[in-house]
């Protein structure tokens, strides 16, 4: 296990200056640009050194414990599911730029003994944030390695105490048709919901994550605040998080894919390449940024610290 | 000028809108403008474009028929051609750029998923109809050309299923990405409602009567329609 964590007290940013970070490509155009504004800047009249700041495409150098890049900054933030906007992955970003990010709480409750609504600047200042490089795989066979910055999810639930009847952790986007627009188509059952069982919930690998590659995270990628647990398929990873709350063992959450197709999206959602969507094929995957396939891992590739919560399970039935 | 007056204006407008769809896509490749995942937005972009031929060439019967206008039936093997070619194109991208030849991967795809069933199907019956598009096959094959070309209304409801299928979402339930393939699909549903013989016919006799036909009775009351009260 502790193999996986080796790259978490160094950010990724700090590996590699972000100078380096710009591609030679974008080197090349930002150069363009300051000479451009440069030539502008000798017509203008002189405000001082007011040098626009480049806005930087970021790579990095780092891996993730498998010894795969992470992703482009530029595709991590330009190729998005995030329905409550629109289900064209590219018209996520502009669309989601002016979304209200604060003030922004997070109410914790349900059964636990310390219910409590934290503020985002209370969670950024309570639990220190690091770096997590997590392979992220949609369950319509792309994926990407994302350097997360964020914190257990484990240790926000130990605050509150959750009681010895809490079974399951449900999670609910902010429900904002004004403006999410997608919030107003009515084949979804909104807000989207999630969920997770207990032990899931504590587990090592499961954070929320409130940044990317170091910078704060972009409203595309679910700020302020979401989940992330990497050995299931992304649409657990539930984004822009309002409200947590622990629940029995008879009140397992609905989730908003398995309410709209249960035969196709069950509650577990583990990444599996034996256990295929019934219309189309989870065996192989393709990493963005790469032109062939590559097989799909069990948990993809979590399975050393994931496969023992399932003991027992016929993962083909709880899918 | 001389094409200009060689080819109708529908003629020139299927053609170029035909191959606008392919130059878009191409130039966005070179050009860098696909999104992060070029090699799905070029199989679902050609798989797009081929419906969309598929339906316009479906429209071209009910169209002639509705507007009595003749043109659109001789453009039927144009959009139909069209179609196929952006269907090839579909099917080698999803062998060859998706799968890599793969073809252990692609051959399982082909036995357990319904959608590649029903895409593949749709293909296979689309074939014998590009085959015998010529000239030549219409004269040979006489009666059972038409007859084997109303395959088309079968390879049209499966292109839709193939699309429907490809989308997350239940659409009997009307749950998740379903909005885009039920339009399709109301729409496919639309012109093969229209070719139901006794709708065919209503059509043939009603269509815009009162509009047009009123002033052709009297050059040629033959146009007007099979009962028409002024005989």
């Amino acid at each position: 296990m502790s193999h996986l964590f080796k790259s978490v007290p160094i950010r990724s940013y700090e590996i590699t200056p972000k100078d380096v970070y710009l591609s030679r490509r974008d080197f090349i155009r930002a150069a363009g640009v300051a000479a451009g504004s440069a030539v502008l800047a000798a017509c203008a009249p002189s405000e001082g050194d007011d040098v626009q700041e480049i806005i930087p495409d970021p790579t990095s150098n780092a891996t993730d414990e498998l010894g795969d890049p992470v992703n482009a900054y530029n595709d991590i933030t330009n190729y998005n599911n995030y329905y409550e906007f629109s289900t064209n992955k590219e018209a996520v970003a502009p669309l989601s730029e002016n979304f209200t990010t604060a003030p922004w709480t997070v109410e914790v409750g349900g059964l636990v003994t310390t219910p409590r609504t934290f503020g985002i600047e209370d969670i950024l200042k309570l639990f220190p944030q690091e770096e997590r490089i997590y392979r992220l795989r949609c369950v319509e066979a792309w994926s990407m390695v994302i350097p997360w910055n964020g914190f257990p999810l484990k240790s926000l639930l130990e605050m509150v105490q959750p009681t010895s009847d809490a079974k399951y952790v449900r999670f609910e986007t902010v429900y904002r048709p004004e403006e999410m627009k997608g919030q107003g188509s009515p084949f979804y059952d909104w807000p989207y919901q999630e969920g997770l069982r207990i032990d899931e919930a504590m587990n090592d690998l499961t954070i929320l994550a409130t940044g990317i590659y170091g910078e704060t995270i972009l409203p595309q990628n679910g700020a302020p605040i979401r989940l992330v647990v990497p050995w299931k398929y992304g649409f657990k990873s539930i984004k822009s998080i309002v409200k947590i709350e622990l629940v029995g063992e008879n009140d397992r959450p609905a989730t908003l894919w398995s309410t709209a197709a249960p035969n196709e999206y069950g509650f577990y959602a583990n990444v599996n390449p034996n256990v295929d969507h019934p219309r189309w094929s989870q065996a192989s995957e393709r990493r963005i940024g790469e032109l062939n396939r590559r097989p799909t891992l069990p948990f993809n590739g979590y399975g050393e610290q994931v496969a023992s919560l399932y003991e027992g399970m016929d993962l083909s039935l709880h899918y | 000028m001389k094409i200009f007056s060689r080819y109708t204006p529908l003629q020139i407008a299927i053609h170029v809108y035909a191959w606008s769809g392919l130059l878009l896509l191409v130039f966005k490749l070179v050009t860098g403008n696909l999104s992060a995942n070029p090699i799905q937005d070029i199989e679902r972009s050609t798989g797009r474009h081929a419906i969309v031929l598929l339906i316009l060439s479906l429209m071209c019967t009910p169209v002639a028929a509705i507007f009595k206008w003749n043109e659109p039936l001789k453009r039927r093997r144009t959009l139909g051609l069209y179609a196929f070619l952006y269907v090839c194109l579909h099917l080698i991208i999803f062998i060859d750029l998706d799968y890599g030849l793969a073809w252990d991967l692609i051959v399982q795809n082909v036995i357990e998923k319904p959608r590649i069933v029903v895409g593949l199907l749709a293909f296979l019956l689309m074939l014998p109809l590009a085959i015998t598009s010529f000239d030549i096959w219409k004269v040979r094959l006489g009666k059972n050309w038409k007859r084997l070309h109303w395959l088309v209304y079968l390879v049209a409801p499966l292109a839709v299923l193939h699309f429907i299928w490809s989308k997350k979402g239940d659409v009997l339930r009307l749950q998740g990405e379903v909005l885009q393939p039920l339009i399709y699909g109301l729409i496919v549903a639309i012109f093969l409602i229209l070719r139901i013989p006794p709708i065919k016919r209503a059509i043939a006799s009603f269509s815009l009567r009162g509009m047009f036909t009123r002033k052709k009775e009297t050059q040629s009351p033959k146009q007007a329609g099979l009962k028409d009260p002024a005989q």
